[in-house]
């Protein structure tokens, strides 16, 4: 048996010319995850609104439409011919499916007429089936409630059809994922930087995630637990190719020629320099990193100055406004956090310097880096970068 | 070259011997084992049999085992166990500070509800301090719970001498810990006077998921599990018939004394070449005479034991370091801090450790590729 969903947008609404644009790119996400689950289902629009029918266990689809970026609400409905006896009869039956098992409740009808030709207009079509189900079901069980009743029956009166609906489920909001366009995700196995992909997601960004592994030095593991967190992140864009560079060689050069207190402000911009060639291959126009102002050395305003210089593509820091125990609360939302605290990544702190610049120049670094000629090492990792396709629900 | 393994402390490969044991057993003989019928009765047979194999290479009655889920389970039986049946008569109990986890924590836990815990200290060579045992037994005590062969560096604890100090006491019973000593070290659990010995299948080319449990005739201890009757109702569930089958067979394979020497032979020599040959080098692991055969301990200094872990993958061949690294703040084993080593030598430690099943080519290329990748890794991180 099949199951029809009413998906609302927002955003989207106000884009003016590029709507329809928005629309299909919603239409589209929405179809690829669910699609793991029924290869038959059935999407399409009305004005404002998208349908999707499918038989897909009601659960998994819930699930699947509460990551979808740019999907403000849904409601499971009831698509019924515009017939008002009919209308009456599923309208009571749905109070009654809510009430099974529950004392006294409260209740409203809110109706909706588009199509004028439909003989009731909307408040008497609220008067009429609101006095219908409360006479069916008795007084002592049922009380009338306009402003927070328990049980909320939407009727809409559309062109071809009525819809019946009394539950709804809030989305993400934002825009869909593709629609604004390719950005570079500074991955990490830390709890930040998922985050900060996530808030890049719910403004529509399509997420290429770059993670730096420097095995030996840091264990395999720390690269699965990267992989994993990847693989939550996949589940907002359908897929996700995970950039992998193998940054071994560079980090001993650096480790080598540099002085030991700019070594991590020194390895940072390196990596952003090597992100940027990876991202603007892909077309991609932004950097996101999971920095927020003076949390650790690297990310004092000195230092985040520093690195700064280094790429000509903008560098977004959505976690810039956040605290710790926000991004921690964020992180245990969307389910990052338990991988993000598994320990490999620290099990290694190798080249972390005893003390490092917390107050770094361009002029230091730049002096810093002066004996450093790794063109070559950087061109090889990006030209070894290992890319892994990572689809969510497979 | 083929995969050098080298981290058979930590576990061990299946033998054909025994994965054809499994294989049969899990084909022929899925009955439950407690059934009433034929079949139920076959499976319990392969139950004594294994009973019986492990009875004799411990050198006890097969009454006497009861076959657990692991060994941390069979350790956390006798020692609840023991203290519940015990704590009638006092409230000291004793171990040393570098037991396993499963002991450890499980005295961590004994302390917070109350019990007055004795950690014994170890001298460098990771023996425990008879002296600080002889003062801190008494009247009071329980339970002394030592381990035979330590896991991370190899060292055999004084278990004749310990068993001495302690016989006089009555209402004390001695657990030992054998997982690692089980086919490499002779212990004659009658003459110690143990009343609860731990063993476990994995550590021997049996497969994993199962332990046994040895009680001593005389000795009582209380459930610390509820269910049915099996394992005499201290490891109720239905019998992993399979993998006790596969213990069983394992036993049988246990190595002779050429063997040993054999193994002893491969790791004095890797001794000898990494004292010879790389400078700023602790041995943590004992003498021959006063440690088993398969573990060998090192500390470079200046090094971080998982990066060197990590640099051997890369040449296949798979070592440890002294026991798995859970975090930062713990990066440094209780056992390698327990020996006291200078500061510089504490994140370098690695474990290698043998089975007969290892050849002289393989450590010899071990030895180059340790060589190779201190002389690298030192000057990276120097």
């Amino acid at each position: 048996m099949s199951n029809l969903y009413l998906i609302r947008y927002g955003e989207i609404g106000l884009k003016g010319e590029n709507r329809n644009m928005f629309e299909d790119k919603l239409m589209s996400n929405i179809k690829k995850a669910v699609e793991w689950e029924d290869e038959g289902l059935n999407i399409y629009k009305t004005p404002g609104r998208i349908f999707l029918e499918t038989s897909a266990d009601k659960n998994i689809v819930k699930e699947r439409l509460l990551k979808i970026p740019g999907l403000v609400s849904f409601s499971p409905v009831k698509k019924l011919p515009l017939d008002y006896e009919r209308l009456k009869e599923e309208t009571l039956s749905s109070a009654k499916e809510f009430m099974k098992g529950k004392g006294k409740i409260t209740f409203r009808i809110s109706a909706r007429r588009s199509n004028k030709k439909f003989a009731y207009d909307s408040m008497e079509l609220q008067y009429n089936l609101g006095e219908y189900v409360l006479e069916s079901i008795g007084e002592d069980k049922l009380e009338v409630d306009l402003h927070q009743p328990d049980l909320d029956i939407s009727v809409e009166i559309r062109k071809k059809h009525a819809y019946l609906y009394s539950e709804t489920y809030e989305g993400m909001g934002g825009l869909p994922v593709g629609t604004t366009g390719n950005v570079g995700l500074m991955l990490s196995g830390g709890i930040d930087s998922p985050v900060a992909g996530y808030m890049g997601l719910k403004r529509g960004v399509k997420l290429i995630p770059i993670y730096f592994h420097s095995f030996p030095f840091t264990s395999d593991r720390a690269k699965e637990k990267v992989i994993d967190l990847a693989e939550v992140l996949a589940q907002y864009q359908n897929e996700i190719n995970l950039h992998v560079v193998n940054f071994t060689e560079v980090l001993k050069e650096i480790n080598n020629k540099c002085p030991d207190k700019l070594i991590t402000i020194i390895m940072r911009r390196l990596m952003i320099k090597i992100s940027e060639k990876i991202i603007e291959k892909q077309n991609g126009k932004a950097i996101i990193t999971g920095e927020s102002i003076g949390q650790v050395a690297s990310q004092t305003l000195e230092a985040i100055h520093v690195t700064n210089h280094i790429p000509n593509l903008p560098i977004l820091r959505p976690l810039l406004g956040l605290n710790k125990v926000q991004i921690v609360n964020l992180a245990k939302e969307i389910e990052t956090y338990d991988i993000s605290i598994q320990p490999y990544e620290d099990c290694c702190t190798v080249f972390v310097p005893q003390s490092p610049e917390t107050r770094p120049t361009i002029e230091q670094v730049l002096e810093g880096e002066a004996d450093l000629h790794i063109d070559d090492l950087i061109d090889e990792a990006i030209a070894n970068v290992e890319v892994i396709n990572i689809q969510p629900y497979s | 070259m083929d995969k050098i393994y080298l981290d058979n402390a930590a576990t061990t490969k299946v033998i054909p011997e025994v994965k054809s044991k499994i294989c049969e057993v899990l084909e022929d003989n899925f009955a439950n084992p407690s059934s009433l019928h034929k079949l139920g009765i076959e499976s319990e047979k392969i139950i004594k049999s294994a009973r019986k194999n492990i009875a004799e290479a411990l050198k006890v009655k097969p009454n006497n085992i009861i076959f657990t889920g692991s060994g941390t389970i069979a350790n956390n039986i006798a020692i609840q166990g023991a203290v519940k049946r015990l704590n009638k008569f006092g409230k000291r109990i004793i171990t040393s500070e570098i037991e396993h986890k499963s002991v450890l924590e499980m005295f961590k836990f004994l302390e917070k509800e109350g019990y007055e815990v004795i950690y014994l200290p170890v001298n460098k060579k990771g023996i425990i301090d008879l002296n600080k045992l002889k003062d801190a037994v008494n009247e009071e005590t329980i339970l002394v719970s030592i381990m035979a062969v330590n896991n991370e560096i190899g060292s055999l604890q004084p278990l004749k001498k310990i068993s001495q100090l302690i016989k006089k006491y009555d209402n004390l019973y001695f657990h030992v810990d054998g997982v690692q000593a089980l086919g490499k070290v002779n212990i004659d659990l009658t003459d110690l006077g143990i009343n609860l010995y731990t063993v476990s299948s994995h550590k021997v080319n049996g497969p994993k998921g199962i332990g046994a449990l040895y009680i001593n005739e005389s000795t009582l201890i209380d459930k610390i599990l509820y269910g049915s009757s099996q394992e005499k109702g201290f490891y109720p569930g239905t019998e992993n018939t399979s993998g006790i089958a596969g213990f069983g067979e394992a036993v049988q394979h246990l190595p002779k004394k050429e063997v040993i020497e054999d193994i002893t032979k491969l790791k004095n020599d890797l001794k000898k070449k990494l004292q010879d040959e790389i400078s700023d080098v602790i041995i943590n692991t004992p003498d021959n005479d006063k440690a088993a055969p398969h573990i060998l301990n090192v500390s470079f200094a200046d090094i971080k034991g998982e990066v060197l872990v990590h640099s051997l993958e890369n040449d296949g061949i798979y070592i440890s370091t002294g026991s798995a690294c859970t975090s930062k703040k713990d990066a440094i084993s209780h056992v390698i801090k327990a020996l006291h080593i200078p500061k510089k030598y504490m994140e370098g430690s690695i474990r290698i450790s043998f089975s007969p099943y290892n050849t002289k080519k393989g450590v010899v290329y071990t030895f180059k590729s340790l060589k190779k990748h201190v002389k690298n890794l030192r000057k990276i991180m120097g």
